[in-house]
């Protein structure tokens, strides 16, 4: 970190931070100029033209043509140009690269729960990548909260049934506050949490860390949930689009070529892989396909989980 | 003729029973069910006065929690209630009744030279509804918990019970009164004028009135139906912005901002009246740009509805909106801009006298032209997502609000309560309180910009330890500025007992107020119907009006008895 | 009143002043003037009270088209097509009864007086079957909307939004019909009494404005919640 900030500002995080800093000093200046004129006009003429005798009578100015054009056309002139770059920077900070890492952000009163691409998940810390665009997608399970990095010069309101996005790319390692700025209620100022930027290595062993840690059936459970199967796939036996994952471990199975087969670990791992390899009788062949990706980990752990649904 | 007062020297009768509208009828009963608007004003001054105090002692209570870090005096719950209380009390029960209603009743029918309002009795009717309001507020408050913040954002309001009903019904008929306010004031204005009292010799205040009134009249009725809404979405869930229940909670943000930022000017623009008229007289100078600054208040009045959305620039609107927001917010920003300097212009090669409204009215620039520059800053959009909800934000509207429309308030009730009480106030008491409310109220809230740009969040209970010497500087701050206020007050007050006898005419202004009637009025206002043939600011014609230099301007005397005015 | 008091009125010289004449009033012109200013700006401010509902409406209107063509057919559109005629007849009687006291007709003045007052309450009883026909079938606003037997089907969701804007709109609207009711009961009473004549009929006058716009937001209301 070491960057303490301006008088200001607070330290500059993100790739946001210079512009956005370059905009706020620029408008500053400006204001301060006017300001100190207006002051020092009001002090001048205040002593100046002070009122001597109780009998004075001032003498009538005309108005000056030129000065009150000028006080006109001056000032639109400058909020233009702090309007135009603002406005850039606005769109700036609306457009995330595409290539952005995403992450899932859940608030809830009162913390932020987040949900990594792999399924992992951390409360309060939100772990980046440095010299990463990182998208967050955010939503509330219950009332309006805002997620604010100061350091990152972002902030965005997050909104129940509805998804809302902000995005960065930190440039230094270290750890920087997020905080709520939608008042929430009792613990508002409490709902604190940290961005911990870390390097690509670390970012990518910690990733893994605590995946490692877990059960394989645990984890699976955790995908079960995390990567939507529990839409389609119950597991108490009701049927859903999908057959249910209770009792399958084991089961005979006949499919709608007429054939059967006992689900066993390599069926069901070539049923989330490929899944219209074999499809299920009376059940519709609409499963997606996009679990092709999974890794072994994960495969491991999901089968690991369904076999603990008897 | 026993109802003038300054004829007495003429017709060599006594003085000693002067009839005027504080004394013809001393009853409870003609006050209470008073129609004359000068009394009327007088209620509301003493009703917004209680809810000041109410709410400035809330802060002072806020301010005092953040001295230090954690908990100082109170807990989070007692806390979030607190700042929500003072953010309503002085929103609705405050600030956009206290110029209007209170000043600009008992002040602008005089200024046109009526001798009421053009409905007297629904001007009574207005101010119980606003006590009905009021007490409905109490009401809320005691009944339970309000933590909302002033806004009401849902769905956390949705989520309380009672208590919002009672405060969404409150602000409802309060905003009923501020709407028969303001059109009682706008058909005045338009109907009630003294012959010869063209638009462009109108006082600036009166136009600054009109402007208000407009804003009042148009914008009202949208807080009106969003609290009913509200009422009805916690009374019979009916979904129209709590998500639980399929509504949509940033449609209800549009609904409030539509209201709350025409409410702004609500609350600014007759304290852009109330500086024209104190510049102008304590400058003896005519008003610079005079047009200008009438229409523009006008043309802000109707700008203004279309601005609402720089307030939702992170709240998940479009960013085609949030830009198109942005530019208009710019456009209304000039015009205010060049009032500034246009009351700056007034005071070159002028006759400045520095009494104490004179002193607020030029504090009222200083700080009118952080809270303003600070506003354009806030408009830049991507600077905005910044700064949104930060102390940043806090200091900026306290800046316009408190720095503006509350010093032009304490202006405009110095300025006037010698026509009101007939009382003069004790001048040196006065500036120094005035110099100590400038001191006090930049100590607390500039402090503030510096925290809210560093990232302090507004609404917080508690705070990260580098924030900690900021709010303790803002604290003290405010306790300088809670003196500076008591000592204005005292010295208002004190006045009734100890004060001198003021004249007609103590600052020797030219508006009818003060020319045409006594010290205080006659409860007609007038003894004859004015006939203006002047402008408000002339005071090139001062030796013509007043008479010998030195004078203090009797025209109540002076003036050779014209004809009553009824064509 | 104080004997000053008195004093001071003599001198604005009461004397010549119509009863009607308010003293802070020049002329019964301006006092006329006045009123009716006065009225207008109120009937803007009933605009926009209603405005907001309509805004709400498109909003979801618009975020929901289908649900809401779907469920308004709900509403039968006889029952409000009859409130239309009945308020629109009304809107004719006003306007006649201003007519007459403009022509000093005391007995037209009257009998026009009593007929809007009658389409106010037709207006009003139709609404209440409605309402109550709606209830029957567990049609309420917002949550509380569960339609049973026939109407099952319509158990849909976003449909309580659409009720719970037709309940507020049209029972504002209600209320407002109700008001006038009370207005037109005044109204009628002082005329018997013969209050009004072509050199004062004020009230008359701005009742009948404040009922054109009943009319008005009615005219609105129609097409948007029954027919499309």
């Amino acid at each position: 970190m070491g960057d303490k900030g301006t008088f200001w500002l607070p330290e500059s995080g993100s790739t946001l931070s210079p512009g956005l800093d370059s905009l706020f000093y620029f408008t500053y200046w400006i204001s301060v100029v006017i300001f100190v004129a207006v002051t020092v006009a009001v002090i001048v003429f205040a002593i100046k033209y002070r009122r001597r005798n109780d009998s004075d009578i001032p003498p009538i100015v005309h108005e000056n043509k030129l000065l009150e054009t000028a006080w006109i056309v001056v000032p639109t002139i400058l909020v233009l140009i702090v309007f135009t770059w603002g406005f850039r920077s606005f769109l700036k900070l609306h457009s995330p690269p595409a290539n952005a890492y995403e992450i899932q952000v859940t608030a809830k009163q009162w913390l932020w729960d987040y949900t990594y691409p792999n399924g992992k998940t951390s409360t309060g810390d939100l772990v980046v990548p440095v010299d990463r665009p990182v998208r967050l997608v955010m939503t509330s399970t219950d009332v309006l909260h805002s997620f604010f990095v100061p350091a990152f010069r972002v902030k965005q309101d997050v909104v129940p049934n509805r998804y809302s996005s902000v995005w960065f790319e930190a440039t230094g390692q270290g750890e920087y506050h997020i905080l709520c700025t939608e008042y929430c209620g009792t613990q508002h100022s409490g709902m604190l949490g940290s961005v911990i930027v870390q390097s690509a290595e670390d970012f990518d062993a910690w990733l893994q860390s605590g995946v490692e840690d877990m059960a394989p059936a645990e984890y699976g459970a955790l995908l079960y949930t995390q990567q939507n199967c529990n839409v389609c796939h119950s597991v108490d036996g009701t049927r859903l689009v999908g057959p249910t994952l209770l009792g399958l471990f084991g089961r005979q199975t006949t499919f709608t070529d007429g054939t059967t087969a006992v689900a066993d670990e390599n069926y069901i791992m070539e049923s989330i892989v490929n899944p219209m390899a074999k499809i299920v009788e009376g059940y519709p062949p609409g499963m997606p396909t996009i679990y092709s990706s999974f890794d072994s980990d994960q495969l491991n752990a999901l089968v690991a989980f369904i076999k603990e649904q008897q | 003729m026993s109802a003038t007062q300054t004829v007495g020297t003429e017709s060599g009768r006594s003085v000693s029973a002067p009839v005027n509208y504080l004394n013809h009828d001393k009853s409870i009963k003609g006050w209470l069910y008073t129609v004359d608007h000068k009394r009327i004003g007088l209620m509301y001054l003493a009703t917004v006065s209680i809810a000041f105090l109410v709410a400035g002692l809330l802060a002072l209570a806020v301010r005092t929690e953040l001295f230090s870090q954690g908990r100082t005096i109170m807990d989070a719950d007692t806390y979030n209630q607190f700042f929500s209380l003072h953010g309503i009390m002085m929103v609705f029960l405050f600030i956009i009744p206290s110029i209007p209603a209170a000043l600009g009743n008992f002040v602008m029918p005089i200024q046109i030279g009526a001798k009421d309002v053009a409905f007297p009795r629904l001007n009574l009717a207005s101010y119980y509804i606003f006590v009905i309001g009021g007490v409905l507020a109490v009401t809320g408050i005691l009944v339970g918990q309000i933590d909302t913040g002033w806004t009401f954002y849902t769905p956390y309001s949705s989520r309380l019970g009672a208590p919002v009903l009672f405060l969404t019904s409150a602000v409802f008929i309060a905003g009923f009164s501020s709407i028969l306010t303001g059109l009682n004031f706008i058909v005045t204005i338009h109907k009630m004028r003294a012959p010869g009292l063209t638009w462009n010799r109108l006082p600036l205040f009166v136009w600054s009135i009109y402007a208000t009134s407009i804003v009042q009249v148009l914008a009202t009725p949208v807080i009106g139906i969003t609290m009913v809404l509200l009422f009805m979405e916690k009374a019979l869930q009916i979904g129209i912005f709590d998500p639980a229940l399929g509504g949509d909670p940033v449609l209800f943000q549009h609904f409030f901002w539509f209201y709350s930022h025409p409410a702004v000017y609500i609350m600014i623009l007759p304290a852009f009246g109330i500086i024209s008229d104190l510049i102008g007289t304590f400058s003896r100078h005519e008003v610079q740009g005079y047009k200008f600054v009438a229409l523009s208040s006008v043309a802000i009045a109707f700008l203004g509805f279309l601005v609402w959305g720089h307030h939702m620039f992170v709240s998940g609107q479009s960013v085609v909106s949030s830009i198109i927001f942005s530019l208009l917010t710019y456009l209304i920003g000039i015009p205010t801009g060049v009032k500034v300097l246009n009351w700056v212009g007034t005071m070159y090669k002028g006759s400045i006298s520095l009494q104490t409204p004179m002193l607020y009215a030029l504090s009222f620039l200083i700080l009118f032209t952080i809270g303003g520059l600070t506003g354009v800053m806030l408009g830049v959009l991507s600077v905005d997502v910044h700064l949104h909800d930060t102390y940043f934000v806090v200091a900026h509207f306290h800046y316009v609000m408190m720095g503006g429309t509350v010093i032009a308030a304490l202006g405009g009730l110095h300025y006037w309560w010698p026509k009101m009480t007939g009382k003069m106030y004790n001048e040196t008491n006065g500036r120094i309180a005035a110099v100590l409310i400038f001191i006090g109220f930049n100590v607390t809230f500039f402090t503030q910009f510096i925290m809210g740009s560093k990232g302090m969040p507004r609404r917080y209970y508690d705070y990260l330890p580098e924030f900690e010497i900021y709010h303790m500087i803002s604290t003290i701050g405010s306790f300088l500025l809670a003196i500076g206020l008591f000592m204005a007050a005292g010295g208002l007050i004190a006045s009734f007992w100890r004060g001198k006898k003021a004249t007609s005419n103590p600052w020797k202004s030219l508006t009818l107020e003060w020319t045409h009637t006594t010290s205080p009025p006659d409860p007609h206002n007038f003894h004859h119907t004015p006939i203006v043939t002047r402008g408000p600011y002339d005071y090139h014609l001062a030796p013509e009006i007043f008479g010998e230099p030195g004078g203090d301007g009797a025209v109540v005397s002076a003036q050779p008895d014209t004809d009553p005015v009824q064509q | 009143m104080s004997e000053a008091v008195a004093t001071a009125e003599q001198i604005h010289g009461h004397d010549d002043h119509p009863a009607h004449l308010q003293h802070h009033f020049v002329t019964s012109d301006q006092q006329f003037e006045a009123s009716k200013m006065g009225m207008w700006l109120f009937l803007i401010t009933e605009i926009l009270l209603f405005s907001g509902m309509f805004v709400a409406y498109t909003v979801y209107r618009v975020w929901h088209p289908e649900v809401f063509q779907g469920v308004s057919s709900l509403l039968d559109w006889r029952l409000g097509g009859l409130n239309t005629i009945v308020l629109l007849a009304s809107s004719f009687t006003v306007a006649m009864s201003i007519h007459f006291a403009q022509k000093n007709n005391q007995k037209g003045l009257v009998i026009n007086l009593v007929i809007t007052l009658l389409c106010a309450c037709i207006f009003l009883v139709v609404k209440y079957f409605e309402y109550t026909g709606k209830f029957s079938h567990g049609i309420f606003p917002g949550i509380a909307y569960h339609p049973h037997g026939d109407y099952a089907v319509y158990d849909i969701p976003y449909a309580g939004q659409f009720f719970s804007i037709y309940y507020i709109m049209t029972g504002i609207h209600g209320f407002h019909v109700l008001v006038g009711i009370g207005v037109f009961i005044w109204i009628t009473i002082r005329a018997i009494k013969g209050d009004f004549t072509s050199a004062y009929y004020t009230p008359v006058e701005l009742t009948g404005l404040y009922w054109h716009l009943v009319d008005i937001i009615w005219i609105f209301l129609f097409p948007l919640l029954y027919l499309i």
